[in-house]
């Protein structure tokens, strides 16, 4: 065992098998491209930290995934971002909540980590710090997609918190409506090992469409959205709200250590046991260079490879789209 | 086995040199919170209530740093945060960045049974509390003469204060320092640089249901914007069927180390009871750093662990055990 793995997601969540090819594709090159992204860094011995990050930078500038450009929309029709970047070996963690200028909120969350004494920086406080540190900030129009001022709209005909991946025709609206009690979250998140068993990992969102303003989710609570330690790295994507309640991304660790089972089967036994139904994903990676992508939802945009050769690009359970 | 339990915390990392008339105050308020908790447990109030109840009356106090006595910003101004967890079902609530809310416990409570969030922070946070009719006062409420004093040295020192740390105009990196340096003075009179804090309270009720909630004003002199452990599910606050758990200390320790969860899995996962997993955690997941915690299970056990001076904590078990202390 050994070698590096990677794993990055686009979100888990009620994506429909119907989704038409036009808005499908676009999120499918997207996986494959950052693959080959974050597996190249990887080949070139870049470590796990910088590769996450890459990896989700690439995730938020694209607008079809919940971050970054292409963030879902609070009540107010405005944009609040959140990440959190985490170093398994140290256990070092940077975390922002309620960025609105900021292009890229993982590289402000590893700025927090690196160049704060503190670990979580929000709203006001985290933009100053983005000023101070010179990070590229960019009117808050430019995160802004029709597709996500339309999923709003929706949102608020059907008065409630929305599936992101839901497409804008009233009869989806309905089915929303009648299939979800309470609304998943996409995301974007990045987990990464190299061959010395050094880990880390990445998420980034913009939320839950309809979010009330200010509210924050699992993305970046470490340990619930976001973990890495010397066993395994997780990054979680659904119901932020239950991702929070379940400690999702530290449980699939603390089973490893406390209970000592494989990444697998407590990836597997978080999803399964731990989460409701309908409400959770999580990629993981162990020291081992092993990968696991499960969820609980419909689908969850998907990709892993590991360094044996294997390469994967998945959406729905039994959909081999590599 | 069995019965109520209730633990409360004032914060962990205390002046050795804490004058004996402050420490009688801890202890009195400390006290008297544990009597508020112990009522309203004998008269069966479910552990979710009873952990409010506490902590606003924590709040309300301002010897501790929580809602009136939270330390301030870099810029004298308070912003506050608070976590609840309700053991049953592990529904939570948590606010960050509060600044004219009085019982910031409170408006975490309604986050949870009145939002279909579980987090919300700065102006949307205030926002919610206006919706919800909670009481609002000014931000100068919160502030005390013994804070800006704090801060003004904190700055001079340019630190930002972990416990009781007295800053150095050696340019020493923030270490502690022994008992034995005299307590320092400002406008020629002896003030104790204590920087305070976190409170917090866990109980189990006589239904076996636990509920921990915990709430701060931060670190003295922390960046704007700076969120701490004490709102983060899993850090600085935790509750599920077997255990409740409020933590206090260097949130960055707390947070990396996911103390509070940590316990809850040194049980269900590895079987260990409360005492021996509170004792494994502040032995090995804080590594330089330094915190406290307080913890109930469901089968009636207190328990509590620190690695720092003193951790400001009172118990009180339905067997008639009650304890207050500061020290080892």
């Amino acid at each position: 065992m050994g070698g590096w793995a990677i794993a990055l997601h686009g979100g888990a969540g009620d994506i429909p098998r119907s989704m038409p090819p036009e808005r499908l594709k676009p999120r499918e090159a997207a996986l494959h491209y950052c693959l080959q992204i974050g597996v190249d860094a990887l080949k070139a011995g870049q470590p796990p930290l910088d590769v996450v990050e890459l990896v989700v930078r690439e995730l938020e500038n694209n607008p079809h995934f919940n971050a970054g450009k292409g963030s879902v929309l609070t009540s107010n029709g405005t944009v609040e971002m959140e990440a959190c970047i985490m170093d398994g070996n140290t256990k070092r963690c940077g975390a922002v909540s309620g960025l609105t200028t900021v292009k890229n909120a993982i590289s402000l969350a590893r700025l927090v980590m690196e160049k704060t004494p503190h670990i979580y920086l929000a709203f006001d406080g985290a933009e100053a710090f983005a000023r101070e540190q010179d990070v590229e900030t960019i009117d808050s129009s430019h995160f802004i997609t029709p597709e996500n001022i339309e999923r709003l709209k929706q949102a608020k005909v059907a008065n409630r918190v929305q599936i992101d991946f839901t497409q804008p025709t009233q009869k989806v609206v309905e089915k929303a409506s009648v299939l979800s009690l309470d609304s998943q979250d996409g995301t974007v998140g990045c987990v990464a090992v190299d061959g010395n068993g050094n880990l880390a990992a990445a998420t980034s969102t913009g939320g839950l469409v309809n979010k009330m303003v200010g509210r924050i989710g699992d993305t970046p609570i470490i340990g619930a959205g976001t973990y890495a330690n010397g066993y395994c790295a997780v990054s979680a994507t659904g119901k932020g709200e239950s991702i929070i309640r379940a400690t999702v991304a530290r449980d699939v660790a603390a089973l490893m250590e406390y209970k000592g089972l494989s990444l697998k089967e407590a990836a597997a036994y978080v999803v399964e046991e731990c989460a409701p139904k309908h409400t959770t994903g999580l990629i993981a990676v162990s020291a081992k260079g092993e990968v696991t992508m499960p969820f609980n939802t419909v689908g969850m945009f998907c990709a892993c490879a590991t360094e044996d050769g294997h390469s994967e690009v998945k959406i729905w359970p039994d959909d081999p789209l590599c | 086995m069995g019965g109520w339990a209730i633990a409360v915390h004032g914060g962990a990392g205390v002046d050795p040199n804490l004058p004996e008339e402050r420490q009688e105050l801890a202890k009195q308020l400390l006290t008297r919170c544990l009597d508020l908790g112990i009522s309203a447990l004998r008269a069966s109030v479910p552990a979710i209530d009873v952990v409010e109840l506490v902590v606003r009356e924590l709040e309300s106090d301002p010897l501790f740093n929580s809602g009136r006595g939270s330390a301030l910003t870099e810029k004298g101004t308070v912003e506050m945060e608070a976590s609840i967890m309700d053991g049953c079902g592990r529904r939570c609530g948590a606010v960050s960045g509060i600044t004219t809310v009085k019982n910031p416990i409170s408006l975490a409570r309604l986050v949870m049974d009145k939002s279909p969030h579980s987090y919300l922070a700065f102006s949307g946070a205030e926002q919610f509390a206006k919706q919800q009719g909670v009481e609002i006062v000014d931000n100068d409420y919160f502030i005390t003469e013994d804070n800006i004093g704090t801060l003004k040295l904190a700055k001079e020192a340019s630190k930002i204060l972990f416990e009781y740390r007295i800053p150095s105009t050696v340019g020493l990196d923030s270490c502690t320092l022994e008992a034995e340096t005299p307590p320092l003075t400002m406008n020629g009179l002896p003030i104790s640089v204590y920087a305070p804090e976190t409170v917090g309270c866990v109980v189990v009720d006589s239904q076996g249901r636990c509920a921990a909630a915990t709430s701060t004003g931060g670190l003295m002199n922390k960046m704007v914007g700076r969120i701490g452990d004490s709102p983060i599910i899993g850090a600085g606050t935790y509750a599920c069927d077997a255990c409740g758990v409020s933590c206090t200390g260097e949130g960055e320790a707390i947070i990396r180390g996911t103390l509070a969860r940590d316990v809850a899995a040194l049980m269900e996962y590895k079987g260990l009871n409360l005492q021996a997993a509170v004792d494994y955690v502040i032995e090995n997941r804080l590594d330089q750093g330094k915190a406290g915690m307080i913890a109930v299970s469901s089968n009636g056990e207190v328990a509590c662990g620190f690695n720092t001076v003193g951790m400001f904590r009172g118990f009180a078990t339905e067997n008639g055990f009650m304890e207050v202390g500061i020290w080892e």
